[in-house]
């Protein structure tokens, strides 16, 4: 029997890894995260979670104590946004070059400069070739669902690698909605105990991460992008099995709307769900327009991006984050390129906004609509085309 | 009630403003209605004017903007009526509840309102009750009275779960607003 409570996208994030009964958390607070970690703390210290609650004095720090406790078998779970996010970019590809399960919460949020706080997906964008798989939650039940689920999916002796969870920074962690959670039992039948096959051990001592010289460095990224890339029917099994248990089904793409639409409008995160108010408007109308919802971002999810675009003619990608000087936005490229040579005779278009934070309303979803379809009509487009931005 | 009921709330940091938007939210969720509550995005200081906005429906909220056009304002500290137009945005049917000793109809001249306005000193009230200068509560159950949004035991049971051993200075605060609040059309 699962509950239903009111809580703010931190704390599900932050109660769905106390249930999965973590073992270490490897932490330094920065906003929009500190309620993740701060509500950790709690839980460590009330008791309520036997755990090593292990406060560094960096982001740097904070991942390497998290490579070094999942590597010696423990389950290994931290949160970060941001700047932090930036300062622990090198041990991030170490994380998931060493095969380690670590789960962790990303409270999105812009990068400086300017100093701000608020939310978009540059910090995400920066981790698209980690390594590490990554999932955009929509709301806080898929902040908590995401974060039970990526425990699972990483420990997987299939997979065995490194979870990012997206949420956005305010627009979820600080929004307080409601949430179903399941019971303690329902969750240790769901997610079994952390068993790394080459846990660090001073008893039987190897050699992790040695030197590779350029003679097999090649062999060994190739294998890794292809094991990276093989994880996608593992996590689909698993989130099948997720909502066999707890009633939820997640897809790596999310059709609304969607069937025998002409026009398909992509959003990943929390905006989506403002996006399918636009949708609902335009539907009334009696405009031929569904939404995509991205969840899954790493391993991209290829053959589910070709299936969900079936029968339309006009894709209209929305993006959170700026290339300063590169190809459009990040989703809207990788889009371009996924469907490059598949689907030709699908006209791609891509809009930008929302940055650090910058309210987007439902009108201006359905500017991005009306935009997003001249420019499939016109052919062309600028490189950079943005909503709700001056200038 | 509408469709959506989208409440904006004004106050100072450390009045307690974010607390009661997230309290009222907490207690519809429980009667197994929607509710969003969330504070305005910024620096968080004690003292800084501190908005907080709440939404409540019989359906999922799917809308994650800041609530531009409130059906209704609660103001827990009436010296921003002097200093900012707190009214930006409200709806042409919208109503306003205002934590001051002045009366509802002595607030509607004062400040040329063209929208009916509630009354309640929840200072007055806070000091007897709470024995602290702390309105919040006291404003939950004004806006409670207009909204009729809750029940006034799932509000208390919230006071009960937050505020544990305090819980019955902050109940008597929010049920005597409710009770004494002063409205004018």
């Amino acid at each position: 029997m699962s509950k239903r409570v009111p809580l703010e996208g931190s704390f599900a994030t932050a109660e769905a890894a106390r249930m999965a009964d973590v073992d270490v958390i490897a932490a330094y607070p920065i906003t929009p995260q500190s309620h993740i970690i701060e509500r950790m703390s709690e839980f460590v210290h009330n008791g309520e979670l036997k755990a090593a609650f292990v406060p560094v004095e960096s982001e740097h720090s904070a991942m390497s104590a998290c490579w070094g406790a999942s590597g010696a078998g423990a389950r290994t779970y931290t949160a970060t946004a941001s700047q932090g996010f930036f300062l622990m970019h090198e041990v991030l590809y170490f994380v998931a070059g060493m095969r380690l399960p670590v789960v962790m919460a990303v409270s999105n949020r812009a990068v400086g400069p300017p100093a701000n706080i608020w939310g978009d997906y540059s910090d995400a964008m920066s981790a698209s070739y980690t390594g590490w798989l990554q999932v955009f939650a929509a709301n806080n039940q898929e902040i908590f669902d995401f974060t039970l689920s990526a425990f699972r999916i990483a420990e997987d002796p299939r997979v065995l690698l490194p979870f990012m969870i997206h949420m956005d920074g305010f627009t979820l962690s600080h929004v307080v909605e409601a949430v179903f959670l399941p019971e303690q039992e329902e969750v240790d039948a769901f997610l079994p105990p952390y068993k790394h096959p080459y846990a660090y051990n001073p008893d039987n001592p190897c050699c992790y991460g040695s030197v590779m010289s350029p003679a097999t460095y090649g062999e060994l990224k190739k294998a890794q992008d292809v094991h990276v890339r093989g994880t996608i029917p593992v996590i689909k099994e698993i989130w099948k099995e997720f909502g066999d248990r707890f009633g939820r089904y997640y897809k790596p793409i999310d059709s609304y709307k969607a069937e025998g639409a002409k026009t398909l409008l992509m959003v990943a995160g929390g905006l989506s769900e403002t996006a399918k108010i636009a949708v609902d408007k335009r539907r009334e109308q009696g405009e031929s327009v569904g939404l995509l919802t991205l969840h899954l971002w790493r391993p991209f999810p290829f053959e589910d991006l070709y299936k969900a675009v079936e029968g339309a003619e006009n894709l209209v990608v929305f993006d959170r984050a700026p290339t300063l000087g590169g190809p459009t936005g990040p989703i809207i490229g990788e889009m371009k390129a996924a469907l490059f040579g598949v689907r030709n005779d699908l006209r791609v278009a891509g809009i930008l906004g929302a940055f650090c934070g910058r309210n987007l309303e439902v009108t201006e979803f359905e500017e991005v609509i009306d935009r997003g379809n001249a420019i499939c009509e016109r052919g062309s487009q600028e490189m950079v085309e943005t909503v709700g931005i001056r200038g | 009630m509408p469709e959506m009921l989208e409440v904006r709330w004004h106050g100072r940091g450390g009045m307690g403003t974010v607390t009661s938007a997230e309290l009222f939210a907490a207690a519809v969720i429980d009667e197994g209605k929607f509710a969003q509550s969330f504070p305005s995005f910024g620096p968080e200081r004690r003292g800084a004017p501190v908005t907080a906005f709440l939404r409540i429906s019989d359906e999922f909220i799917r809308i994650r903007t800041d609530i531009a056009k409130p059906d209704v304002l609660v103001i827990v500290d009436p010296k921003l009526l002097d200093q900012i137009d707190v009214t930006v945005g409200l709806k042409d049917n919208g109503k306003i509840i205002v934590n001051h000793h002045l009366s509802a109809k002595e607030l509607k001249e004062k400040y040329g309102f063209k929208w009916p306005v509630a009354a309640i000193d929840g200072l007055k009230i806070a000091r007897e009750t709470i024995k602290l200068p702390i309105a919040n509560t006291a404003m939950m159950g004004a806006l409670n009275r207009i909204t009729g949004a809750v029940t006034m035991e799932a509000l208390e049971n919230q006071l009960r779960h937050r505020f544990g051993d305090r819980a019955d200075g902050n109940i008597k605060a929010m049920t005597r607003a409710y009770n004494e609040l002063d409205m004018e059309d």
